[in-house]
């Protein structure tokens, strides 16, 4: 492992991707992904009493499969990164309470299952961890009663709102067959003042094309070295702005697709901009594009998570949003 | 990155985001707000013709209406409707009703007392602070001004 350029980490021994999972709620079963997850729940509730405890099981549900598909139990794991957007992230620590795996919390908002993927790779590589699980989940109920109105308040949504997917994604790291983690660039918070919380894929585009102008500079490569550039819940407004961004630096991406355009299908579902949540590329990895590297139908690709790191209280107190991104990038056997 | 200003990026936001159907948005409120609206007077009518007063009338029609709403936002049938109707359930005393019942339902998981009892008012708090500060406002304009003989 060593650092590459200003902003990226370069993995000499490249830890795999042993095993993968991604579970999903119902309007996520109904989506064009939906084969590609593990295990999808009609119920919200997932049989639990409380949304929270949903949530909590989607991470047990997500992070289990994926250690037993990486073959290895759960002694066997060193640690654990986990994150989510509720309050304390106790979507993680309530859901992987029983597990007994040391564990490591942590937040980036939507971004942060490219945090864990990046904190789960380095701690493989540099040899503090044999095998390393990666996990965080969303759920829309959860997540709107904490950040906006509850459920059943009849409002309207603007077209730039997303919405946040039920759903989890969870990744086991270490040495031996599958896709590879060859770099990881750590994005810079970008805040360029926007303030509209209905509106965060302008509010995390800035961020997320400034870690992927980083990353091209340190590795000195151009997008079209690549089979695709996934982007994490930029949404359709995201994307834009994102891509025009780009290119008033030099860089034109024909190559991109974003997480939150992919899960769902925005005229029929009626996800205006799109899907956001921390499961929601979480799931599109570990389901969608992780199932596609492993067929071999994508060999070289770059994952880019994006998160906006506000709170209710920031907002109300009128402060912009800050955004990031985090960049994976993966590379199939 | 080249660097920018918050406004230069405010124009570049304001030009890719799309704007709400404001037509069809108001089209709508006009449409469910004044079916509400004549289903209040179809029921001050039907009153009525039961045999009670005016005044008495009015006040069945609010408890219904009210009743109404709850009743839709139990079933988890109200916001779905208000997503089409916007403005048009909101203004009426059923988006009251909503705003009241929507958060009793969902804070009932952190208790009666410090979930459903403190939460309640989530919503509908800020209506009943400004709306009663702006009518008392109003009733002491007039005293002072009936004072004065105006």
């Amino acid at each position: 492992m060593k650092r590459l350029g200003q902003y990226t980490i370069l993995f000499e021994r490249c830890p795999a991707i042993l095993g993968h999972a991604a579970v999903g709620g119902k309007k996520e079963a109904e989506g064009p992904l939906a084969r590609d997850f593990d295990q999808t729940f009609l119920d919200a509730y997932l049989a639990q009493e409380s949304w929270e405890k949903a949530e909590s099981m989607l991470q047990t549900e997500a992070a289990t499969l994926a250690i037993r598909k990486a073959g290895l139990e759960k002694k066997n794991i060193s640690m654990i990164f986990a994150g989510d957007l509720l309050n304390q992230c106790i979507s993680s620590t309530f859901g992987l309470r029983e597990m007994d795996i040391p564990f490591l919390g942590q937040y980036g908002a939507c971004s942060t299952m490219a945090q864990t993927l990046a904190m789960a790779s380095m701690a493989v590589e540099s040899g503090a961890a044999n095998y390393a699980c990666a996990v965080t989940s969303s759920h829309f109920c959860t997540a709107e009663r904490q950040f906006r109105t509850p459920l059943e308040y009849g409002c309207q949504r603007t077209p730039t709102a997303q919405w946040t997917a039920t759903a989890s994604g969870s990744a086991v790291l270490g040495y031996g067959r599958g896709v590879r983690v060859r770099h990881v660039t750590i994005g810079r918070i970008k805040d360029f003042g926007v303030t509209d919380v209905a509106n965060m894929g302008a509010a995390m585009a800035p961020a997320a094309a400034q870690t992927l102008l980083d990353f091209l500079t340190d590795t000195a490569t151009s997008p079209a070295d690549y089979d695709h550039i996934y982007t994490g819940d930029l949404g359709a407004v995201g994307s834009t702005l994102m891509k025009k961004l780009l290119l008033e630096n030099g860089v034109q991406i024909k190559n991109h697709e974003d997480c939150g355009l992919m899960l769902y299908d925005r005229e029929m579902q009626d996800v205006h901009a799109g899907g956001s949540g921390c499961g929601c590329s979480a799931s599109v990895l570990c389901g969608h594009i992780l199932n596609r590297m492993e067929h071999g139908t994508l060999k070289n690709i770059l994952f880019m998570a994006t998160g906006a790191l506000m709170s209710t209280t920031s907002s109300q107190q009128g402060e912009s949003i800050p955004g990031i991104a985090h960049l994976i990038h993966l590379q199939a056997e | 990155m080249k660097t920018k200003t918050a406004q230069e990026y405010d124009v570049m936001v304001r030009r890719a985001s799309p704007h709400s159907p404001v037509w069809k948005d108001c089209l709508f409120a006009f449409l469910f707000g004044g079916s509400i609206c004549a289903l209040g007077q179809g029921l001050a009518n039907l009153f009525m013709l039961l045999g009670l007063t005016l005044q008495d009338a009015r006040t069945f029609v609010s408890i219904s209406l009210i009743f109404l709403s709850a009743l839709l936002t139990a079933f988890g049938v109200y916001d779905n409707i208000a997503k089409y109707a916007g403005a048009g359930t909101l203004v009426p005393i059923t988006g009251f009703a909503n705003s009241m019942v929507s958060p009793a339902l969902e804070f009932k998981s952190e208790g009666f007392i410090t979930g459903l009892g403190s939460k309640m008012f989530v919503v509908s708090g800020p209506v009943l602070v400004f709306g009663l500060s702006a009518s008392m406002f109003y009733g002491l304009t007039i005293y002072v001004l009936s004072l004065f003989g105006i």
